[in-house]
């Protein structure tokens, strides 16, 4: 298995939304290198006739009756919230001013 | 250092009962010895001083009015700060939740106060449940009361550390990889991790949906499978929890504790017994199979070929449903939010607000799950460990055809020293070599106090089929009446 390098890290940073300083994408490098050099074991024993578990328990819809039942009130919704205005989370603009 | 603190929870729920003590002075005096000690363990996140002693003195007054209480009712618990707590400060130990209140309580804390239990506070862990150390607190790490330069395990060290200071007879904690079992072997307690769906997972902060599963931490296995009765069954509100009912763990507990496992087919993991293992961990686990032997039990060894595997595939999966779940860490709803001065885009401040936020270990499971989960690698990574947990099903179904349990060493090492493994995280991972297997296929597994190497404990792990919990206890039990339970130096 190929290894990480410094760019991918930081492009996967960018990805996850993650501003990551130059000294850790130097530290998280070498680390993650060896992680996933560990992990790509998993390649050696599963054929391809082996179906993939994504869950211990079998999955299924669960659908409850149609009742109305009460929730978070507005201001239990918003009490965590890092700002709020007008009985909304106030969130940074979408776009940056020049685009 | 008061009698009371000493004392089980099922003898504790005995004295309340009878009316020898009041729930008042047993809350009273968990909060002074944690007032006393907690400041060199670090057990607690947040000591809910008011709220403890308001919901002690309602159980008083219920029980004075002559109201019927359960057994529990009256005893205090620690609770694993990842749990929501309604109004009570739950922030994971991480900095990106610091100060949240949620406005609503988890499903198992609900039942917790039903049982008329006191919450004492929130317990120390990894942040985000990430780790096996402790150590990747944002608030610091937790000391283990047998050694206070040694970690307590992770990630519900501080849940196991509680209970082996005596500040709590009681905890929560959660197991995605081992986070229950493996405090409780390095801290001398009982750690259950109950089967996957068996307790509700919601109000529980989502780390690795798939995988985690809250449970008991006790000083006993009786007060483990009693507190597994409070929270465990059906909760309509997660799609995952099992329609069925619990089987009975206390009656389990009690039958183990006669000591007599006649009849009762053990299975050793051929595979567990490879190199790795500390020596004084090895000369335990072979004394605990000769106890086991010598009480009835019948033990043999079973192959599970594909156990080597489940770390690999763990370290996949488990990063993955991570790099997914804390997507919702971004600034908006709730916790911090870093950067909003007002010219910043949104993506910018989400970006520096994660930053700020999350810790090394937290950060290097979202990087390595949105590797695993990307085009092109999606199918070498996750797609294959999915396959290897097909595969470890059927080592454990193939398993439980021949036996009723299997057993190992719950970590391969004793609590090792603070900072001994911080600079490299796959040596980190190994601490759940043992554990992680059980959770890829959802089983109950237990870990049992077996012994001291070195002065240090070690403990017997459990694994049991799924719904099949009781058995856990039983043979848990069974070990407990004789081998005893371990107390720590003093403080």
């Amino acid at each position: 298995m190929a290894a990480i390098s410094r760019e991918e890290v930081a492009h996967l940073a960018r990805l996850s939304r993650l501003a990551v300083t130059d000294q850790e994408l130097d530290r998280f490098a070498g680390q993650l290198d060896v992680i996933l050099q560990s992990v790509a074991r998993v390649g050696e024993v599963a054929a391809d006739d082996i179906p993939p578990t994504s869950h211990a328990v079998p999955l299924e819809n669960v659908l409850r009756e149609d009742v109305v039942v009460p929730g978070l009130t507005r201001a239990e919704a918003l009490s965590g919230a890092p700002d709020a205005a007008e009985d909304r989370f106030r969130v940074p603009q979408i776009l940056a001013d020049e685009e | 250092m008061s009698d009371l603190i000493k004392l089980s929870a099922a003898a504790l729920g005995e004295k309340l009962a009878a009316g020898e003590v009041s729930a008042e002075e047993v809350t009273r005096t968990h909060l002074d010895r944690i007032a006393e000690v907690d400041g060199r363990v670090h057990a607690f996140l947040h000591v809910d001083t008011e709220g403890a002693l308001a919901a002690a003195r309602g159980i008083d007054s219920r029980r004075a009015a002559g109201e019927k209480l359960g057994p529990l009712a009256g005893v205090p618990i620690a609770i694993k700060d990842v749990i929501a707590t309604k109004g009570v400060p739950t922030t994971c130990a991480s900095k990106i939740l610091e100060g949240w209140r949620p406005p609503y309580d988890a499903t198992i804390m609900t039942r917790i106060r039903e049982a008329g239990m006191v919450m004492l506070g929130k317990t120390n862990m990894d942040e985000f449940a990430m780790g096996s150390s402790t150590e990747y607190s944002a608030y610091g790490p937790t000391f283990n009361p047998w050694d206070l330069s040694r970690i307590p395990g992770g990630s519900g060290g501080g849940s196991a550390a509680a209970l082996a200071a005596y500040e709590a007879p009681l905890a929560i904690g959660t197991d995605t990889g081992g986070s229950i079992r493996q405090p409780g072997a390095v801290t001398g307690t009982v750690g259950a991790k109950p089967t996957y769906g068996g307790t509700s997972r919601y109000g529980l902060v989502a780390f690795s949906s798939s995988l985690d599963t809250p449970g008991p931490c006790a000083r006993t296995v009786l007060d483990a499978a009693l507190l597994h009765e409070v929270i465990a069954g059906h909760d309509p509100r997660d799609s995952t929890s099992i329609p069925r009912p619990v089987p009975d763990v206390v009656a389990a507990a009690r039958l183990g504790a006669s000591g007599d496992l006649t009849g009762v087919r053990i299975g050793v993991v051929k595979e567990f017994s490879a190199e790795g293992v500390e020596p004084g961990v090895s000369a335990v686990f072979r004394d605990a199979v000769e106890t086991l032997t010598k009480l009835g039990a019948e033990v043999v060894e079973v192959s599970c070929p594909h156990f080597e595997y489940a770390l690999p595939a763990y370290y996949l999966i488990a990063p993955s449903e991570c790099s997914s779940n804390l997507a919702r860490f971004d600034g908006v709803r709730f916790g911090l939010r870093v950067g909003d001065d007002g010219n910043r885009a949104l993506e910018e401040v989400m970006s520096l607000t994660r930053e700020a936020g999350f810790g090394d270990e937290v950060k290097r499971r979202i990087i390595i799950g949105t590797y695993a989960l990307s085009s092109g690698y999606y199918d070498a990574y996750y797609g294959q460990a999915q396959k290897v947990r097909t595969l470890i099903s059927r080592d454990f179904t193939s398993a439980f055809e021949q036996v009723d349990v299997l057993i190992s060493a719950t970590t391969p090492f004793t609590a090792f020293e603070l900072g001994s493994r911080t600079s490299d995280p796959y040596q980190m991972y190994l601490a759940d070599l043992y554990t992680i297997p059980t959770n890829l296929y959802g089983g109950p597994a237990i870990s049992v106090p077996a012994g001291l190497s070195d002065g240090l404990p070690v403990g017997l792990q459990v694994m049991a089929p799924t719904m099949a919990d009781d058995r856990m206890y039983r043979i848990a039990a069974a070990v407990e009446s004789v081998v005893g339970t371990f107390t720590p130096p003093a403080l």
